[in-house]
């Protein structure tokens, strides 16, 4: 159950996977450049562009330095002077943010794992296996794409309450342990991989799983580290779900738990820019984690040449 | 004993497109059967349903007595190399290799052993631990060849490998296939479009034409004794110059070409001539012949092709409608390659008298195309 998927960070790393296939084997693309400058003009456009989308990151990394009477004071302070990064420290004990994080983690971990796995099973039957139906069934799973969260989420809840996972992390796992994002992206990703390959497997012994496994699933490394980043992204960042399910402190996931920083009548909001950078860093980290993947595309190394 | 039998073996594609029709042939233990055709003519097809790559419509494919229509590809013990090699461009040479062997789940020290051996045979020592995508053309082509060998299959299936590689290494490799054929001793099927590696490859040939079989037989038989135009047209490069003619009372005649020919029943005939079928003599030559206007000359070194044009019609089997509606309008001229010593050098644009031995001329009915 996803609240608002992000789409520019869908099309930002589907653009980073495109951009990976019109590499040739040296990996270097050949674009002319102009002479009188030592870099694309395009890049005049983008870098205001990049400055205007990291402002508010800095902002948030600089309120997070400040005290609480320099956050509320109007203008905006952008620059602090004296840094408070005691703010972290504080943030982190004066809640449990190292149990919403293990928290967050278990169910982040284990959805990416089980879409991968259960995506790339669906994908490889709608990409190469001829069944009864599979145009059919296919469409329908595409047209779900279209039904907004919120008209599912009141069924979805009484589903996940029937089978007793509310206040559970089960209850964040279940609904998501698939999605048809990541079948659509696996299964188009698949399609374009070279079909002798996967008979050269089969003649050479190969089951259909073992093709999948040992064939398929490695030459589409750039499409896995794609929706393992998207869910990735998704899930730790998934709040309205979460807040409908959980209602136990004990089970919150960081997201969740930021919201102890914001109450009725105080706002301690340099705590919780403090937090929010914090539970950025994963994310962070993992993107530039899986970066190389991105670029790398190699299925096409082993025919002629 | 691994025989592969093709009986009356029919491939119908949706739409419907009949690729392989009643196709009935019977490749021996051990036996190098290539199998020939143009672009679309079904070989690939009857090749991919003995891998089992493509499920057969009607008819049966038996090997080793075993019929295997139901049988899955993994199941078959065939091997196949594809036109591109279809290498896993993730694994090293080595792994390469061995995949098929993993598969099999073939103990470690066996496996070892066995791709060991095969990079010997093959010269892949010092690839090993490479991946595809650091090979070259002819190096990807030895370990396509290795990895479907290594598990010794009982058939061995290749789908115009040599299709990729330069013409210099094309003809090594030729030879090192044969080589290794004569070692291992597989039974053999081999797709190609090649006159070449028809010609000298196979023990045996089998040409096919729209799904169709056409001819099957020893490569020199085939093209001493084609058995129809198609054939005639097919087989041989230069290809056999077709044109159109007559018989009539034991006479034969096409354009300025006569010769007499007993047991020709009267009718429409269509005169195959070789491109060596044709001798240069002097003009007051009496023998049956033609005069050449010479077009283009193509000096190759140990022979001298010679292309122009002499007073007949051509027969317009070899070509494409629109360039056989061409041919007919200008019908008085018939297309004609001539095959010479490298010492002769005609001038272009000069008139040749050539003289054709009338033992050698093929003729075929000109209704149904069949030799006569």
């Amino acid at each position: 159950m996803r609240t608002q998927p992000d789409v520019r960070a869908v099309g930002t790393i589907l653009a980073a996977t495109d951009r990976s296939n019109l590499k040739g084997e040296t990996g270097m693309v050949d674009r002319p450049r102009a002479k009188w400058l030592p870099f694309s003009p395009w890049h005049l456009l983008l870098m205001p562009v990049a400055i205007i989308m990291l402002v508010p990151l800095l902002w948030v990394l600089m309120t997070s330095l400040e005290t609480l009477a320099q956050t509320q004071h109007f203008p905006p302070i952008l620059w602090p002077g004296s840094f408070q990064w005691s703010n972290y420290p504080r943030a982190w004990s004066s809640v449990p943010f190292g149990t919403w994080f293990i928290n967050t983690t278990i169910v982040t971990v284990a959805v990416v794992v089980s879409n991968l796995l259960f995506c790339s099973l669906a994908a490889y039957g709608f990409a190469r296996i001829r069944f009864f139906g599979k145009s059919v069934a296919y469409f329908f799973l595409l047209a779900t794409l279209m039904i907004p969260v919120q008209v599912v989420i009141i069924p979805t809840f009484l589903i996940v309450k029937q089978m007793h996972l509310i206040n559970t992390l089960g209850a964040l796992i279940v609904p998501n342990l698939a999605n048809v994002f990541g079948i659509f992206l696996l299964t188009q990703f698949f399609r374009t991989l070279p079909i002798e390959l996967e008979e050269a497997a089969r003649i050479d012994g190969a089951s259909r799983l073992s093709v999948l496994f040992r064939i398929v699933l490695p030459l589409s490394l750039p499409a896995l580290a794609t929706l393992a980043v998207i869910q990735f992204l998704w899930t730790w960042n998934d709040f309205l779900w979460p807040l409908v399910t959980i209602y136990n402190e004990k089970v919150f996931t960081v997201q969740l738990g930021l919201m102890s920083f914001q109450g009725s009548h105080v706002n301690d909001t340099n705590l919780l820019m403090a937090g929010n950078v914090m539970s950025m860093l994963p994310m962070l980290i993992l993107f530039i984690a899986a970066q190389r993947y991105f670029v790398r595309g190699i299925a096409t190394q082993g025919l002629k040449g | 004993m691994t025989d592969v039998v093709f009986e009356n073996v029919t491939k119908v594609f949706p739409g419907p497109m009949v690729a392989v029709d009643d196709l009935s042939l019977e490749v021996g233990d051990g036996e190098f059967l290539i199998l020939v055709g143009p672009s679309g003519c079904g070989k690939s097809t009857a090749l991919r349903m003995v891998a089992g790559l493509e499920k057969i419509s009607s008819g049966k494919i038996v090997v080793g007595g075993e019929v295997i229509n139901d049988i899955p590809p993994k199941d078959r013990d065939i091997a196949m190399v594809f036109q591109n090699y279809a290498l896993y461009p993730h694994m090293t040479v080595e792994k390469n290799l061995g995949f098929a062997l993993r598969q099999r789940k073939t103990p470690k020290d066996e496996l070892e052993q066995k791709v060991h051996s095969m990079s010997e045979l093959l010269g892949l020592e010092q690839l090993m631990k490479r991946r595809p995508g650091q090979l070259s053309g002819g190096q990807r082509q030895r370990v396509a060849m290795g990895r479907a060998l290594v598990r010794e299959p009982r058939v061995f299936l290749l789908d115009e490998p040599l299709s990729n590689l330069d013409a210099k290494l094309r003809v090594q490799m030729r030879a090192e296939l044969k080589k290794l054929h004569q070692r291992l001793g597989i039974t053999t099927i081999y797709v190609t479009h090649d006159q070449v590696e028809a010609m000298t490859l196979g023990d045996r040939i089998a040409v096919l034409s729209a799904g169709r079989l056409q001819q099957l037989g020893a490569p020199q038989d085939v093209y001493d004794h084609p058995a129809n135009v198609f054939v005639a047209g097919f087989i041989g490069s230069p290809p056999m110059n077709l044109l159109r003619g007559s018989a009539s009372g034991g006479l034969i005649e096409a354009g300025d070409l006569r010769f007499p020919r007993d047991r020709v029943p009267d009718g429409d005939v269509v005169v195959g001539i070789r491109p060596e079928g044709l001798q240069p003599v002097g003009d007051d030559d009496p023998g049956p012949g033609f005069e050449v206007h010479v077009g283009v000359v193509e000096p190759l070194g140990d022979e001298v092709l010679v292309h122009g044009t002499v007073a007949a019609r051509d027969a317009g089997v070899r070509i494409e409608p629109e360039e056989a509606t061409l041919l007919a309008e200008m019908s008085d001229r018939a297309a004609m390659t001539v095959r010479l010593e490298p010492q002769m050098r005609p001038r272009e644009g000069s008139t040749m008298h050539l003289r054709v031995e009338p033992a050698t001329v093929h003729l075929f009915d000109a209704a149904s195309g069949d030799a006569i």
